[in-house]
């Protein structure tokens, strides 16, 4: 054994393993362990049914739609905050957070109100007939609103400690600001957009509080599937729920290996050969 | 105190940093570790400091082991090369730290009255309330100085002491430190890769390559008997030509060169810019000048001779040569090594 | 600093793309983030100042509110103690597997808090593995206060750590090796080195957790069983008078929450402006601190 310098090893890293093992790694053990005592044609059975397969559909159809707008969204309003200095910008900089402040269950009321037929926003958009609350639309809405900072501040620092000479010297190079932002700035934002991305995404597939409000949990068209596993627990159907979570937990530890992929590859330029 | 180290080793996972070092140190001397990055001299230092655990071998602090003394109780002051100054503590409070935390328990103005007399050792009253922020790089270095000294270390260790800073300020703390040293007597060893800095402040210089002692002595031993290639050419610009040694003398082409030569055959010859001399014409190496550079006291020469080698030599600042111009060299001093 | 009025533009500084681009973002923010902000403030009043006190005085929402700082005064500790244990064992040894327990202690972002609660169920629920013992022991962890806390601290295990580990690790082991090479104790130095120059970085990770559990609904409404009056915390409060029509009374339990994240925001800027939770400048900022320069 190697002998330290510092002291207190022994009781810290006693201290962590004991809890990352008690709170995180005992329960997640303790799911598959569950989903694992079902049989192979009974889990596949479960996770296959048509009420399953439909909700795994709404759930990333809204999380791709969710992430696609924020990406857009998420990309302009860092640049704005980095780049231009307007009255309120701190204000904004700031309220940027309230999604990850505000707890799900208070922003998935409010969304609601706002986006119901009677509702500020509802009352506008049903005489054109569309339809927010209640509808797939809905659930974007709120997965919009709970993965909105991530690529704000994942992006934001990296656009704050861009280097100007980088945009001189292609300006001095006669680019145009169109292909500067295409070829040189985009570029560098990569890996951030990366990482916002996938932090973006995976964050939409897991909500629950803002989203089962404004969904309408109709099974087969509004429901989610982390709502569909919380349905099978008050059915007792204890074994249905842990498959059913088990997938989630399995698509979560995909996109984590994804998402660390994607950034090793993306960031292959700052690696020294 | 005096410091052994007995055949001391060190491996990072794959990497031997330190292949079996032994050093005798004497009480009261200023000892340099000299080497170029990675020879081990940090590692070294460290082990002795405590702050790294020998995996072979022995430290003596006198006569006890110390190797397996942790660093708390070992009784060492130590700089770190970049001063690890405590940023939320004052100048004052960062120097009465060790006082504070010692086992031999002191009154506050005990303490105090200590910070103040440390403050005046390094030149630094009146700046013990501001924060290592608010202070220079040299002034830092001080500080973190007198943080050391407070703890009354049986031996001072500094880590690059003066790698951070200007190279006049490098000077003159330099000088300062040797002051210092000399008024306390405690036994020094300090880490550098600046030869100058070794041989401007060192009793003795030990010289280190990849994990190992090549060399060590006073400043003047090392710097007139460099004991292989790599010493000299470590201590200092060196021309390096191909010789030939035949029955005891050396020769580069046809023309002979005064240096002691050992056995016959191929061999390298070694020569400080300072050892060469030049003459338009007359006996010696023929040569052509390819460049002058003009420096504040001399000129440097820029030549090859017969076969193409290149040479550098310096000329005193009056001497007219040019680039183009055919000249001769005579050797005054060179050290033959075998090739 | 005074600046030349007049410097070369820089991309995408055109008045045309710099207005439309501040219009379309302040518009879609203000859709998406401050109009939920005011309607819960609108909603909560309108049926009247009395009315809104008389849902926060109701004893149900008397008892929700206890029990969300019950949760908080004991996940927000235990998880602040195994930060720090976390980010010393990370950032001041090597050892083997360091980089894996890092994962580890991430996950709990990743994965659903559905997901988490199910999963905890599975542990001290009666079809769980500890479930028949603790009902032998007549111990209840499952629809009591014990489950929404292990709930919370899962979903919040890597709040504080992660706030400590990245400045612990640019900050180097240098402090602590001076303060030991001057004799202080394991103790001493974690209590006078380390702890002051990690201290808003350590209270930047305790408020955003804070603001986690105390506002967390997935995990907590696994575990909790939604006793009404017994188990519910504030945000699952909010759920049942939400599906109980009575709105109001939902929206003024949710502007106490909302009223938390508003100071929990100006919280973590004025935070920030002291140098926690911005990764990239603070590291610099960390290594600029002891190289000196100039004399």
């Amino acid at each position: 054994m190697k002998r330290n310098v510092l002291p207190g090893l022994p009781l810290s890293l006693g201290i962590t393993l004991f809890y990352v093992g008690l709170i995180v790694v005992l329960p997640l053990a303790a799911l598959v362990f569950k989903a694992a005592s079902l049989g192979p044609s009974e889990y596949w059975a479960i996770v296959s049914s048509p009420r399953a397969v439909a909700s795994y559909r709404v759930t990333v159809l809204s999380a791709l739609v969710a992430t696609a707008f924020n990406l857009v969204f998420g990309l302009a309003l860092a640049w704005v905050l980095v780049r231009y200095r307007f009255p309120g910008r701190r204000i904004v900089d700031a309220i940027v957070d309230l999604p990850f402040a505000l707890p799900t269950a208070v922003a998935g009321i409010a969304l609601t109100t706002l986006f119901a037929s009677n509702g500020w926003f509802g009352s506008l958009l049903a005489p054109l007939g569309i339809k927010v609350a209640y509808t797939p639309l809905g659930i974007m809405v709120a997965m919009c609103f709970t993965s909105l900072p991530f690529i704000v501040r994942t992006v934001q620092p990296v656009l704050e400690d861009l280097d100007p000479a980088l945009e001189e010297a292609a300006q001095s190079l006669g680019g145009s600001d169109r292909t500067i932002f295409l070829r040189v700035i985009l570029p560098l934002l990569m890996p951030a957009l990366l990482a916002g991305l996938s932090l973006s995404f995976a964050r939409s597939l897991g909500e629950f509080g803002a989203i089962i409000f404004i969904a309408g949990n109709q099974p087969m068209e509004t429901e989610i599937t982390a709502l569909l596993a919380f349905i099978r627990l008050e059915e007792y159907d204890y074994q249905a729920a842990a498959a059913i979570a088990s997938v989630l937990l399995i698509t979560a530890f995909l996109m984590l290996a994804a998402t660390n992929l994607l950034q090793a590859r993306a960031l292959r330029y700052t690696a020294r050969s | 105190m005096k410091i052994r180290l007995d055949q001391v080793v060190k491996t990072f996972d794959t990497f031997r940093a330190v292949r079996g070092v032994s050093l005798d140190i004497e009480s009261g001397q200023l000892v340099a570790l000299l080497g170029p990055s990675g020879s081990g001299k940090t590692t070294i230092l460290r082990m002795v400091a405590g702050l790294e655990y020998a995996d072979g071998g022995h430290i003596y602090f006198g006569d006890q082991d110390a190797t397996d003394i942790p660093v708390r109780d070992r009784g060492v002051g130590f700089v770190f090369q970049h001063y690890a100054l405590f940023p939320h503590m004052t100048v004052g409070e960062n120097i009465a730290f060790g006082m504070k935390v010692s086992k031999t328990r002191r009154s506050k103005p005990e303490i105090a009255a200590r910070v103040q007399e440390l403050l005046r050792l390094v030149r630094l009253e009146g700046l013990g309330d501001r924060f290592p922020a608010q202070i220079s790089g040299g002034q830092r270095q001080r500080v973190a100085l007198a943080r050391a000294l407070a703890v009354d270390p049986k031996v001072l260790l500094l880590d690059e002491p003066f790698g951070a800073l200007d190279a006049n300020v490098r000077r003159d703390l330099r000088r300062w430190l040797r002051e210092i040293h000399d008024e306390l007597g405690i036994t020094t060893l300090f880490v550098t890769h600046d030869q100058e800095e070794a041989l401007d402040l060192a009793d003795r210089v030990v010289i280190l390559d990849q994990g190992r002692i090549v060399q060590e002595g006073t400043p003047a031993e090392v710097c007139r008997e460099p004991n292989s290639a790599f010493v000299m050419r470590f201590l200092g610009d060196a021309n390096r030509l191909s010789a030939n040694v035949r029955g005891g003398q050396a020769f580069v082409g046809e023309t002979a060169i005064e240096a002691e030569a050992s056995s016959d055959g191929p061999a390298e010859i070694y020569l400080r810019p300072g050892d060469i001399e030049w003459q338009p014409a007359g006996e010696g190496l023929a040569a052509s000048v390819v460049r002058v550079l003009d420096r504040p006291g001399s000129r440097r020469v820029l030549a090859t001779v017969e076969g193409g080698a290149a040479l550098e030599f310096d000329v005193p600042p009056e001497t007219d040569v040019r680039a183009g111009q055919e000249g001769r060299l005579t050797i005054k001093r060179a050290r033959l090594y075998p090739a | 600093m005074a600046q030349s009025r007049r410097k070369p533009p820089r991309v995408g500084d055109g008045p045309i793309i710099r207005r439309v681009l501040i219009g379309t973002t302040l518009f879609f923010g203000a859709i998406l983030v401050l109009a939920p902000l005011i309607v819960i403030a609108v909603e909560a009043f309108s049926q009247g100042l009395k009315a809104y006190a008389a849902t926060i005085a109701h004893p149900d929402t008397r008892h929700a509110i206890l029990m969300t700082v019950a949760t908080a005064l004991i996940a927000v500790p235990v998880n602040t103690a195994f930060g720090l244990a976390a980010a010393w064992a990370i950032t001041k040894f090597d050892f083997w597997g360091r980089r894996a327990l890092l994962v580890v202690i991430e996950i709990p972002f990743s994965i659903s808090p559905i997901v988490a609660g199910v999963a905890y169920l599975f542990v001290y629920g009666l079809q769980g593995l500890f479930g028949p013992m603790l009902e032998a022991a007549d111990v209840k962890i499952l629809f009591a206060l014990p489950g929404i806390v292990l709930a919370s601290m899962f979903v919040t295990a890597p709040f504080v750590a992660r706030e400590l580990i990245p400045l612990m690790q640019a900050q180097g082991r240098d402090l602590e090796e001076a303060a030991t090479s001057l004799g202080a104790s394991g103790w001493r130095t974690f209590f006078s080195v380390t702890l002051p120059n990690v201290k808003w970085a350590l209270l930047y990770g305790i408020v955003l957790c804070n603001a986690r559990v105390m506002g967390e609904f997935g995990a907590v409404s696994v575990v909790s069983g939604n006793i009404r009056g017994q188990t519910n915390t504030l945000p699952l409060h909010i759920e049942l008078l939400y599906h109980d029509y009575q709105a109001a009374g939902a929206f003024a339990s949710a502007s106490i929450l909302a009223t938390l994240a508003v100071f929990t925001i100006i919280a973590k800027v004025a935070l920030e402006r002291r140098g926690a939770g911005r990764r990239p400048a603070l590291a610099a900022a960390a290594k600029d601190q002891n190289a000196g320069t100039s004399p």
